[in-house]
Protein backbone atom coordinates (compact mmCIF):
# COMPACT_ATOMS: atom_id res chain seq x y z
CA UNK A 1 0.00 0.00 0.00
CA UNK A 2 1.65 2.60 -1.42
CA UNK A 3 1.19 6.06 0.69
CA UNK A 4 0.01 9.36 -1.28
CA UNK A 5 1.36 12.53 -0.37
CA UNK A 6 -2.15 14.37 -0.25
CA UNK A 7 -2.76 18.43 0.25
CA UNK A 8 -6.73 18.59 0.78
CA UNK A 9 -8.40 19.77 3.97
CA UNK A 10 -9.60 16.38 6.34
CA UNK A 11 -13.31 15.73 5.10
CA UNK A 12 -15.94 15.56 7.91
CA UNK A 13 -19.55 14.58 6.89
CA UNK A 14 -22.44 16.24 8.93
CA UNK A 15 -20.19 18.16 10.13
CA UNK A 16 -19.78 21.95 9.41
CA UNK A 17 -16.29 22.40 11.64
CA UNK A 18 -12.92 22.85 9.82
CA UNK A 19 -10.75 20.94 11.74
CA UNK A 20 -6.80 22.20 11.95
CA UNK A 21 -6.21 18.01 11.33
CA UNK A 22 -3.42 18.56 9.25
CA UNK A 23 -1.17 21.25 9.63
CA UNK A 24 1.86 20.28 7.74
CA UNK A 25 -0.18 18.93 5.28
CA UNK A 26 0.47 15.15 5.95
CA UNK A 27 -0.45 12.55 3.92
CA UNK A 28 -3.82 10.63 5.45
CA UNK A 29 -3.06 7.42 6.78
CA UNK A 30 -6.82 6.82 7.32
CA UNK A 31 -9.78 7.52 5.53
CA UNK A 32 -13.44 6.27 5.73
CA UNK A 33 -15.76 7.45 3.25
CA UNK A 34 -19.27 7.28 3.67
CA UNK A 35 -19.47 4.62 6.18
CA UNK A 36 -22.88 3.02 7.47
CA UNK A 37 -22.84 0.03 9.58
CA UNK A 38 -25.57 -2.58 10.58
CA UNK A 39 -25.85 -4.91 12.66
CA UNK A 40 -29.07 -6.82 11.33
CA UNK A 41 -31.36 -3.69 10.97
CA UNK A 42 -29.89 -1.47 13.37
CA UNK A 43 -27.92 1.14 12.02
CA UNK A 44 -24.91 1.60 14.45
CA UNK A 45 -23.19 4.42 11.95
CA UNK A 46 -24.79 6.66 9.89
CA UNK A 47 -22.99 7.88 7.25
CA UNK A 48 -19.83 8.46 8.66
CA UNK A 49 -16.52 10.49 6.59
CA UNK A 50 -13.68 11.54 8.59
CA UNK A 51 -10.11 11.59 7.56
CA UNK A 52 -6.88 10.87 9.93
CA UNK A 53 -3.56 12.02 9.42
CA UNK A 54 -0.57 9.40 9.58
CA UNK A 55 1.61 9.64 12.73
CA UNK A 56 -1.53 11.69 14.69
CA UNK A 57 -3.35 10.44 17.67
CA UNK A 58 -7.15 10.65 16.80
CA UNK A 59 -9.53 9.69 20.06
CA UNK A 60 -13.17 8.75 19.36
CA UNK A 61 -15.00 9.65 22.59
CA UNK A 62 -19.08 9.35 23.02
CA UNK A 63 -21.51 7.98 25.52
CA UNK A 64 -21.94 3.74 25.58
CA UNK A 65 -23.73 2.56 22.34
CA UNK A 66 -22.59 5.54 20.11
CA UNK A 67 -20.80 3.38 17.90
CA UNK A 68 -17.37 4.86 18.66
CA UNK A 69 -15.88 0.74 19.00
CA UNK A 70 -18.00 0.10 16.31
CA UNK A 71 -15.97 2.55 13.85
CA UNK A 72 -12.72 1.85 15.52
CA UNK A 73 -13.21 -2.29 14.71
CA UNK A 74 -13.94 -0.88 11.06
CA UNK A 75 -10.36 -0.41 10.33
CA UNK A 76 -8.98 -3.70 10.86
CA UNK A 77 -12.18 -5.62 10.14
CA UNK A 78 -12.74 -7.01 13.52
CA UNK A 79 -16.51 -6.33 12.95
CA UNK A 80 -16.94 -9.04 9.57
CA UNK A 81 -17.78 -11.70 11.92
CA UNK A 82 -20.25 -10.44 14.07
CA UNK A 83 -23.41 -11.81 13.63
CA UNK A 84 -25.52 -9.50 11.12
CA UNK A 85 -22.76 -6.93 10.45
CA UNK A 86 -22.93 -5.52 6.78
CA UNK A 87 -21.65 -1.80 6.20
CA UNK A 88 -22.00 0.92 3.10
CA UNK A 89 -18.63 2.89 2.21
CA UNK A 90 -14.86 2.41 2.28
CA UNK A 91 -11.90 2.53 4.60
CA UNK A 92 -8.64 3.19 3.03
CA UNK A 93 -5.63 2.67 4.51
CA UNK A 94 -2.63 4.33 2.32
CA UNK A 95 -5.44 4.83 -0.03
CA UNK A 96 -6.41 1.65 -0.29
CA UNK A 97 -10.07 0.14 0.34
CA UNK A 98 -9.56 -2.69 3.36
CA UNK A 99 -12.59 -3.57 2.17
CA UNK A 100 -11.64 -4.76 -1.30
CA UNK A 101 -12.28 -8.18 -2.35
CA UNK A 102 -8.36 -8.42 -2.63
CA UNK A 103 -7.33 -7.69 0.75
CA UNK A 104 -5.89 -10.24 2.99
CA UNK A 105 -7.32 -9.41 6.18
CA UNK A 106 -4.21 -11.31 7.88
CA UNK A 107 -2.07 -8.73 5.94
CA UNK A 108 -4.49 -6.35 7.23
CA UNK A 109 -3.83 -6.82 10.37
CA UNK A 110 -0.17 -6.61 10.16
CA UNK A 111 -0.45 -3.73 9.20
CA UNK A 112 -3.09 -2.65 12.29
CA UNK A 113 -2.10 -3.52 15.66
CA UNK A 114 -5.04 -3.50 18.12
CA UNK A 115 -4.76 -3.15 21.86
CA UNK A 116 -7.99 -3.78 23.97
CA UNK A 117 -9.57 -2.79 27.47
CA UNK A 118 -8.51 -5.70 29.23
CA UNK A 119 -5.03 -6.84 28.94
CA UNK A 120 -5.52 -10.20 27.18
CA UNK A 121 -1.72 -11.73 27.27
CA UNK A 122 -1.66 -15.84 26.08
CA UNK A 123 -0.82 -18.37 28.79
CA UNK A 124 3.02 -17.87 27.57
CA UNK A 125 5.97 -16.51 28.60
CA UNK A 126 6.57 -12.66 28.33
CA UNK A 127 9.17 -13.37 25.57
CA UNK A 128 6.70 -15.80 23.33
CA UNK A 129 3.79 -13.70 23.80
CA UNK A 130 5.79 -10.42 21.89
CA UNK A 131 7.33 -13.41 19.66
CA UNK A 132 3.70 -14.77 18.24
CA UNK A 133 2.82 -12.68 16.20
CA UNK A 134 6.16 -13.43 14.15
CA UNK A 135 5.71 -17.22 14.45
CA UNK A 136 2.34 -17.59 13.04
CA UNK A 137 4.00 -15.01 10.37
CA UNK A 138 6.54 -18.33 9.81
CA UNK A 139 9.35 -16.39 11.15
CA UNK A 140 12.39 -19.09 11.70
CA UNK A 141 15.85 -16.70 12.03
CA UNK A 142 15.36 -17.15 16.14
CA UNK A 143 18.10 -13.89 16.42
CA UNK A 144 15.70 -12.08 14.43
CA UNK A 145 12.91 -12.96 16.47
CA UNK A 146 14.87 -12.28 19.79
CA UNK A 147 16.03 -8.74 18.28
CA UNK A 148 12.30 -7.71 17.75
CA UNK A 149 11.09 -9.08 20.59
CA UNK A 150 13.69 -6.61 22.63
CA UNK A 151 13.00 -3.72 20.41
CA UNK A 152 9.27 -4.49 21.03
CA UNK A 153 9.73 -4.57 24.70
CA UNK A 154 11.72 -1.25 24.56
CA UNK A 155 9.23 0.73 22.46
CA UNK A 156 6.52 -0.36 25.29
CA UNK A 157 8.82 1.05 27.71
CA UNK A 158 8.62 -2.64 29.52
CA UNK A 159 11.84 -3.92 29.05
CA UNK A 160 13.93 -2.16 31.53
CA UNK A 161 10.97 -4.16 33.90
CA UNK A 162 11.64 -7.63 33.34
CA UNK A 163 14.65 -7.84 30.95
CA UNK A 164 15.85 -10.89 33.57
CA UNK A 165 12.40 -12.47 33.77
CA UNK A 166 11.76 -12.92 30.07
CA UNK A 167 11.07 -16.55 30.53
CA UNK A 168 8.56 -15.70 33.39
CA UNK A 169 4.62 -16.25 32.76
CA UNK A 170 3.17 -13.10 30.76
CA UNK A 171 0.21 -14.00 33.44
CA UNK A 172 2.32 -13.10 36.59
CA UNK A 173 2.90 -9.63 35.52
CA UNK A 174 0.90 -6.48 36.92
CA UNK A 175 -2.24 -5.37 34.77
CA UNK A 176 -0.62 -2.16 33.63
CA UNK A 177 2.51 -4.13 32.67
CA UNK A 178 0.44 -7.04 31.11
CA UNK A 179 -1.57 -3.90 28.77
CA UNK A 180 2.17 -2.37 27.68
CA UNK A 181 3.21 -6.01 27.02
CA UNK A 182 0.17 -6.39 24.79
CA UNK A 183 1.06 -3.47 22.94
CA UNK A 184 4.48 -4.47 22.68
CA UNK A 185 2.86 -7.84 21.06
CA UNK A 186 0.97 -5.70 18.97
CA UNK A 187 4.52 -3.67 17.74
CA UNK A 188 6.69 -6.34 17.35
CA UNK A 189 5.18 -7.39 13.79
CA UNK A 190 5.85 -3.78 12.93
CA UNK A 191 2.46 -2.31 12.15
CA UNK A 192 2.16 1.69 10.99
CA UNK A 193 -1.51 1.73 12.52
CA UNK A 194 -2.78 0.84 16.44
CA UNK A 195 -6.19 0.96 17.62
CA UNK A 196 -6.72 0.80 21.21
CA UNK A 197 -10.12 0.22 22.55
CA UNK A 198 -10.14 1.89 26.35
CA UNK A 199 -6.92 0.96 26.83
CA UNK A 200 -6.30 1.91 30.38
CA UNK A 201 -9.90 1.79 31.59
CA UNK A 202 -8.55 -1.21 34.22
CA UNK A 203 -5.60 0.12 34.91
CA UNK A 204 -4.90 2.29 38.49
CA UNK A 205 -3.53 5.86 37.80
CA UNK A 206 0.14 5.23 37.87
CA UNK A 207 0.17 2.11 35.40
CA UNK A 208 -2.51 4.76 32.86
CA UNK A 209 -0.11 7.05 32.98
CA UNK A 210 2.73 5.25 31.60
CA UNK A 211 0.38 3.73 29.20
CA UNK A 212 -0.34 7.32 27.91
CA UNK A 213 3.46 8.91 28.11
CA UNK A 214 3.77 5.48 25.96
CA UNK A 215 1.06 6.23 23.47
CA UNK A 216 2.04 9.66 23.12
CA UNK A 217 5.98 8.29 22.64
CA UNK A 218 4.23 5.92 20.17
CA UNK A 219 2.74 8.55 17.66
CA UNK A 220 6.54 9.27 16.02
CA UNK A 221 5.94 6.04 14.29
CA UNK A 222 2.74 4.70 14.49
CA UNK A 223 -0.60 6.45 13.55
CA UNK A 224 -2.88 5.90 16.57
CA UNK A 225 -6.75 5.77 17.42
CA UNK A 226 -8.04 5.74 20.74
CA UNK A 227 -11.44 4.91 22.13
CA UNK A 228 -11.86 6.43 25.79
CA UNK A 229 -14.42 7.33 28.08
CA UNK A 230 -11.86 9.54 30.32
CA UNK A 231 -12.37 12.78 28.82
CA UNK A 232 -9.09 13.81 30.07
CA UNK A 233 -7.40 11.41 28.70
CA UNK A 234 -8.69 12.32 25.45
CA UNK A 235 -7.48 15.89 26.08
CA UNK A 236 -4.20 14.86 27.20
CA UNK A 237 -3.18 12.19 24.65
CA UNK A 238 -5.05 12.94 21.54
CA UNK A 239 -3.99 15.61 18.96
CA UNK A 240 -8.08 14.92 17.70
CA UNK A 241 -10.86 14.57 18.78
CA UNK A 242 -14.02 12.42 17.10
CA UNK A 243 -17.51 13.09 19.19
CA UNK A 244 -19.86 10.05 18.61
CA UNK A 245 -23.36 10.45 19.37
CA UNK A 246 -26.18 7.71 17.96
CA UNK A 247 -23.97 6.17 15.24
CA UNK A 248 -23.68 10.15 14.04
CA UNK A 249 -20.03 11.69 14.22
CA UNK A 250 -21.40 15.28 16.19
CA UNK A 251 -17.92 16.94 15.58
CA UNK A 252 -14.48 16.20 14.79
CA UNK A 253 -11.50 18.43 15.19
CA UNK A 254 -8.62 19.51 16.73
CA UNK A 255 -8.89 18.60 20.60
CA UNK A 256 -7.55 21.30 21.99
CA UNK A 257 -10.69 23.38 20.38
CA UNK A 258 -13.14 20.63 21.43
CA UNK A 259 -12.63 20.73 24.87
CA UNK A 260 -12.11 24.49 25.01
CA UNK A 261 -15.12 25.49 22.89
CA UNK A 262 -16.36 23.43 20.93
CA UNK A 263 -18.83 24.13 17.74
CA UNK A 264 -21.71 21.94 18.72
CA UNK A 265 -24.00 22.22 21.91
CA UNK A 266 -24.41 18.91 21.67
CA UNK A 267 -20.64 18.44 22.26
CA UNK A 268 -20.37 21.00 24.91
CA UNK A 269 -23.10 19.17 26.88
CA UNK A 270 -21.33 15.97 26.70
CA UNK A 271 -17.76 17.07 27.68
CA UNK A 272 -19.31 19.21 30.87
CA UNK A 273 -20.93 15.95 31.66
CA UNK A 274 -24.48 17.44 31.14
CA UNK A 275 -25.98 14.62 29.09
CA UNK A 276 -24.71 11.66 28.19
CA UNK B 1 -19.20 12.64 36.58
CA UNK B 2 -21.43 14.36 38.45
CA UNK B 3 -23.47 17.87 36.49
CA UNK B 4 -25.27 18.69 39.13
CA UNK B 5 -22.41 19.26 42.02
CA UNK B 6 -21.05 20.54 39.38
CA UNK B 7 -23.07 22.95 38.58
CA UNK B 8 -23.76 23.45 42.29
CA UNK B 9 -19.98 24.41 42.48
CA UNK B 10 -20.16 26.81 39.60
CA UNK B 11 -23.45 28.87 40.98
CA UNK B 12 -21.33 28.93 44.80
CA UNK B 13 -18.65 30.80 42.29
CA UNK B 14 -21.06 33.26 40.98
CA UNK B 15 -22.14 34.10 44.04
CA UNK B 16 -19.00 34.88 45.51
CA UNK B 17 -17.68 36.79 43.13
CA UNK B 18 -20.67 38.73 42.52
CA UNK B 19 -20.36 39.09 46.10
CA UNK B 20 -17.18 40.59 45.89
CA UNK B 21 -17.94 42.95 42.95
CA UNK B 22 -21.11 44.13 44.66
CA UNK B 23 -18.62 45.37 47.70
CA UNK B 24 -16.08 46.84 45.56
CA UNK B 25 -18.69 48.70 43.67
CA UNK B 26 -19.87 49.93 47.02
CA UNK B 27 -16.39 50.92 48.23
CA UNK B 28 -15.85 53.02 44.97
CA UNK B 29 -19.51 54.79 45.44
CA UNK B 30 -18.47 55.27 49.20
CA UNK B 31 -15.60 56.51 48.26
CA UNK B 32 -16.34 59.11 45.90
CA UNK B 33 -19.03 60.33 48.71
CA UNK B 34 -16.65 60.44 51.11
CA UNK B 35 -14.16 62.46 49.36
CA UNK B 36 -17.22 64.87 47.77
CA UNK B 37 -18.39 65.56 51.28
CA UNK B 38 -14.89 65.31 53.23
CA UNK B 39 -17.00 62.29 55.30
CA UNK B 40 -13.70 60.74 57.21
CA UNK B 41 -15.94 58.60 58.81
CA UNK B 42 -17.41 56.93 55.80
CA UNK B 43 -13.55 56.77 54.88
CA UNK B 44 -12.71 54.67 57.72
CA UNK B 45 -15.36 52.38 56.81
CA UNK B 46 -14.35 51.82 53.27
CA UNK B 47 -10.56 50.69 54.76
CA UNK B 48 -12.18 48.68 57.33
CA UNK B 49 -14.43 46.67 54.65
CA UNK B 50 -10.67 46.13 52.85
CA UNK B 51 -10.40 43.26 54.94
CA UNK B 52 -13.52 41.84 53.78
CA UNK B 53 -12.97 42.11 50.24
CA UNK B 54 -9.24 40.14 51.16
CA UNK B 55 -11.24 37.86 52.98
CA UNK B 56 -13.44 37.42 50.15
CA UNK B 57 -10.53 36.54 47.41
CA UNK B 58 -8.86 34.23 49.14
CA UNK B 59 -12.45 32.09 49.04
CA UNK B 60 -12.51 32.82 45.20
CA UNK B 61 -9.17 31.75 44.71
CA UNK B 62 -10.16 28.44 47.06
CA UNK B 63 -13.20 28.16 44.92
CA UNK B 64 -11.22 28.41 41.65
CA UNK B 65 -8.40 26.03 42.95
CA UNK B 66 -11.28 22.94 44.21
CA UNK B 67 -13.55 23.30 41.00
CA UNK B 68 -10.13 22.76 38.87
CA UNK B 69 -8.61 19.70 40.82
CA UNK B 70 -11.77 18.25 41.53
CA UNK B 71 -14.01 18.69 38.47
CA UNK B 72 -11.81 19.34 35.89
CA UNK B 73 -14.33 21.48 33.90
CA UNK B 74 -13.69 22.10 30.19
CA UNK B 75 -15.00 24.36 27.48
CA UNK B 76 -17.51 27.02 28.96
CA UNK B 77 -16.72 25.89 32.47
CA UNK B 78 -13.04 25.99 32.39
CA UNK B 79 -13.67 29.18 30.91
CA UNK B 80 -16.02 30.48 33.26
CA UNK B 81 -13.24 29.49 36.78
CA UNK B 82 -11.10 31.00 34.57
CA UNK B 83 -12.61 34.04 33.88
CA UNK B 84 -13.84 34.13 37.90
CA UNK B 85 -9.68 33.44 38.75
CA UNK B 86 -8.87 36.72 36.73
CA UNK B 87 -11.78 38.58 37.75
CA UNK B 88 -11.14 37.98 41.28
CA UNK B 89 -7.43 39.39 41.26
CA UNK B 90 -9.09 42.56 39.12
CA UNK B 91 -11.55 42.92 41.73
CA UNK B 92 -9.01 42.63 44.81
CA UNK B 93 -6.81 45.71 43.14
CA UNK B 94 -9.61 47.65 42.26
CA UNK B 95 -10.19 46.85 46.21
CA UNK B 96 -6.89 48.06 47.19
CA UNK B 97 -7.77 51.46 45.06
CA UNK B 98 -10.85 52.15 46.86
CA UNK B 99 -8.65 51.38 50.30
CA UNK B 100 -5.45 54.13 49.14
CA UNK B 101 -8.02 56.44 48.27
CA UNK B 102 -9.87 57.07 51.04
CA UNK B 103 -6.29 56.45 53.23
CA UNK B 104 -5.81 59.79 51.16
CA UNK B 105 -8.98 61.48 52.03
CA UNK B 106 -8.42 60.93 56.02
CA UNK B 107 -4.97 62.12 55.97
CA UNK B 108 -5.86 64.95 53.42
CA UNK B 109 -7.49 66.51 56.62
CA UNK B 110 -9.79 69.23 55.09
CA UNK B 111 -12.36 69.38 52.55
CA UNK B 112 -11.84 69.98 49.05
CA UNK B 113 -12.80 73.38 47.78
CA UNK B 114 -15.19 73.14 44.73
CA UNK B 115 -12.81 74.63 42.36
CA UNK B 116 -10.07 72.36 42.76
CA UNK B 117 -12.41 69.29 43.18
CA UNK B 118 -14.03 70.48 39.29
CA UNK B 119 -10.16 71.07 38.15
CA UNK B 120 -9.57 68.37 38.85
CA UNK B 121 -12.14 65.89 37.16
CA UNK B 122 -12.63 63.65 40.30
CA UNK B 123 -16.02 63.24 40.70
CA UNK B 124 -16.78 62.80 36.47
CA UNK B 125 -13.76 60.12 37.00
CA UNK B 126 -15.68 58.62 40.21
CA UNK B 127 -18.95 58.70 38.07
CA UNK B 128 -17.32 57.28 35.07
CA UNK B 129 -15.53 54.37 36.66
CA UNK B 130 -18.37 53.91 38.69
CA UNK B 131 -20.63 53.84 36.31
CA UNK B 132 -18.16 50.85 34.16
CA UNK B 133 -18.04 48.88 37.10
CA UNK B 134 -22.08 49.02 37.69
CA UNK B 135 -21.96 47.30 34.19
CA UNK B 136 -19.68 44.63 34.46
CA UNK B 137 -21.77 43.74 37.45
CA UNK B 138 -25.32 44.07 35.76
CA UNK B 139 -24.05 42.40 32.53
CA UNK B 140 -22.18 39.50 34.93
CA UNK B 141 -25.51 38.68 36.42
CA UNK B 142 -27.34 38.94 32.47
CA UNK B 143 -24.14 37.39 31.31
CA UNK B 144 -24.97 40.38 28.46
CA UNK B 145 -21.74 40.90 26.84
CA UNK B 146 -23.13 44.47 24.86
CA UNK B 147 -23.28 45.54 28.06
CA UNK B 148 -19.77 44.61 28.98
CA UNK B 149 -18.10 46.15 25.69
CA UNK B 150 -20.14 49.44 26.81
CA UNK B 151 -17.37 50.34 29.26
CA UNK B 152 -14.49 50.28 26.95
CA UNK B 153 -15.53 53.52 25.96
CA UNK B 154 -15.95 54.59 29.55
CA UNK B 155 -12.77 53.46 29.88
CA UNK B 156 -11.37 55.68 27.05
CA UNK B 157 -13.19 58.52 28.63
CA UNK B 158 -10.89 58.08 31.77
CA UNK B 159 -7.72 57.78 29.80
CA UNK B 160 -8.58 61.12 28.22
CA UNK B 161 -9.74 62.88 31.34
CA UNK B 162 -6.38 61.23 33.20
CA UNK B 163 -4.37 62.86 30.46
CA UNK B 164 -6.20 66.04 30.85
CA UNK B 165 -6.09 66.60 34.01
CA UNK B 166 -2.13 65.83 34.59
CA UNK B 167 -2.08 69.25 32.32
CA UNK B 168 -4.30 70.74 34.64
CA UNK B 169 -2.45 69.63 38.29
CA UNK B 170 0.94 71.39 36.63
CA UNK B 171 -1.16 74.34 36.43
CA UNK B 172 -2.46 74.17 39.34
CA UNK B 173 0.87 73.99 41.01
CA UNK B 174 2.45 76.39 38.66
CA UNK B 175 -0.11 79.19 40.24
CA UNK B 176 0.23 77.97 43.88
CA UNK B 177 3.80 76.06 44.69
CA UNK B 178 2.77 75.86 48.71
CA UNK B 179 0.07 73.86 47.66
CA UNK B 180 2.06 70.93 44.99
CA UNK B 181 1.88 68.36 48.24
CA UNK B 182 -1.96 68.51 48.03
CA UNK B 183 -2.55 68.69 44.30
CA UNK B 184 -0.07 65.88 44.19
CA UNK B 185 -2.41 63.70 46.37
CA UNK B 186 -5.19 64.83 44.67
CA UNK B 187 -3.21 63.70 40.93
CA UNK B 188 -2.52 59.91 42.65
CA UNK B 189 -6.72 59.84 43.09
CA UNK B 190 -6.95 60.50 39.50
CA UNK B 191 -4.39 57.97 38.60
CA UNK B 192 -5.94 55.56 41.09
CA UNK B 193 -9.15 55.45 39.44
CA UNK B 194 -7.67 55.61 35.64
CA UNK B 195 -6.17 52.20 36.62
CA UNK B 196 -9.85 51.41 38.19
CA UNK B 197 -10.86 52.31 34.80
CA UNK B 198 -8.20 49.50 33.35
CA UNK B 199 -9.14 46.66 36.00
CA UNK B 200 -12.62 47.47 34.80
CA UNK B 201 -11.87 46.68 31.04
CA UNK B 202 -10.27 43.57 32.14
CA UNK B 203 -12.75 42.41 33.74
CA UNK B 204 -15.04 43.01 30.65
CA UNK B 205 -13.00 41.14 28.52
CA UNK B 206 -12.66 38.44 31.29
CA UNK B 207 -16.66 38.11 30.51
CA UNK B 208 -16.85 38.32 26.95
CA UNK B 209 -13.87 35.43 26.73
CA UNK B 210 -15.78 33.55 29.50
CA UNK B 211 -19.65 34.11 27.36
CA UNK B 212 -18.44 34.12 24.12
CA UNK B 213 -15.12 32.64 23.62
CA UNK B 214 -13.16 35.20 22.22
CA UNK B 215 -10.28 36.75 23.61
CA UNK B 216 -10.15 40.80 23.52
CA UNK B 217 -7.35 41.72 25.72
CA UNK B 218 -3.90 43.34 23.83
CA UNK B 219 -5.86 44.42 21.03
CA UNK B 220 -6.25 47.64 20.01
CA UNK B 221 -9.87 49.06 19.06
CA UNK B 222 -10.46 49.11 15.43
CA UNK B 223 -13.75 47.86 14.64
CA UNK B 224 -17.30 48.53 15.79
CA UNK B 225 -19.73 45.68 16.61
CA UNK B 226 -23.56 46.19 15.74
CA UNK B 227 -24.36 48.45 18.61
CA UNK B 228 -21.58 50.60 18.27
CA UNK B 229 -19.14 50.03 20.60
CA UNK B 230 -15.58 49.48 19.12
CA UNK B 231 -14.12 46.18 19.92
CA UNK B 232 -11.42 44.06 18.00
CA UNK B 233 -10.89 40.29 19.17
CA UNK B 234 -10.12 36.96 18.14
CA UNK B 235 -11.80 33.98 19.03
CA UNK B 236 -9.35 31.87 21.55
CA UNK B 237 -8.71 29.13 19.36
Amino acid sequence: MDSETTSQQPKTSQVETKPKLNPNNRSFKLQAENIDVFYDDFQAIKDISLDIVENSITAFIGPSGCGKSTFLRLFNRMNDNIDGFHMNGKILIDNKNIYDESIKVEELRKKVGMVFQKPNPFPKSIYENVAYGLRIQGVKDEEFIENRVIESLKQATLYSEIEDNLDKQALSLSGGQQQRLCIARALAVKPSVLLMDEPTSALDPISSGKIEDLIHELKKEFTIVIVTHNMQQAARVSDNTAFLYMGNLVEYGDTQKIFTNPEKDRTQNYITGRFG
Amino acid sequence: MAPQHLDSELKLLKDNVLELMFLVKNQLEKGQKALHDFDEELAHEIMANEKRVDSLELTIDRDCENLLALHNPVAVDLRFVMAAFKINSDLERIGDHANSIAKYIADFGRKIDEDTLKTMRLDEMYSTANKMVSNVFNAFITEDTDLARKVFRLDETLNKINREVSGSTAELIEADVSQTHNYLYLFSIVRKLERVGDLTKNIAEELIFYIEAKVLKHKKMKSKNNNGNEESGNSTV
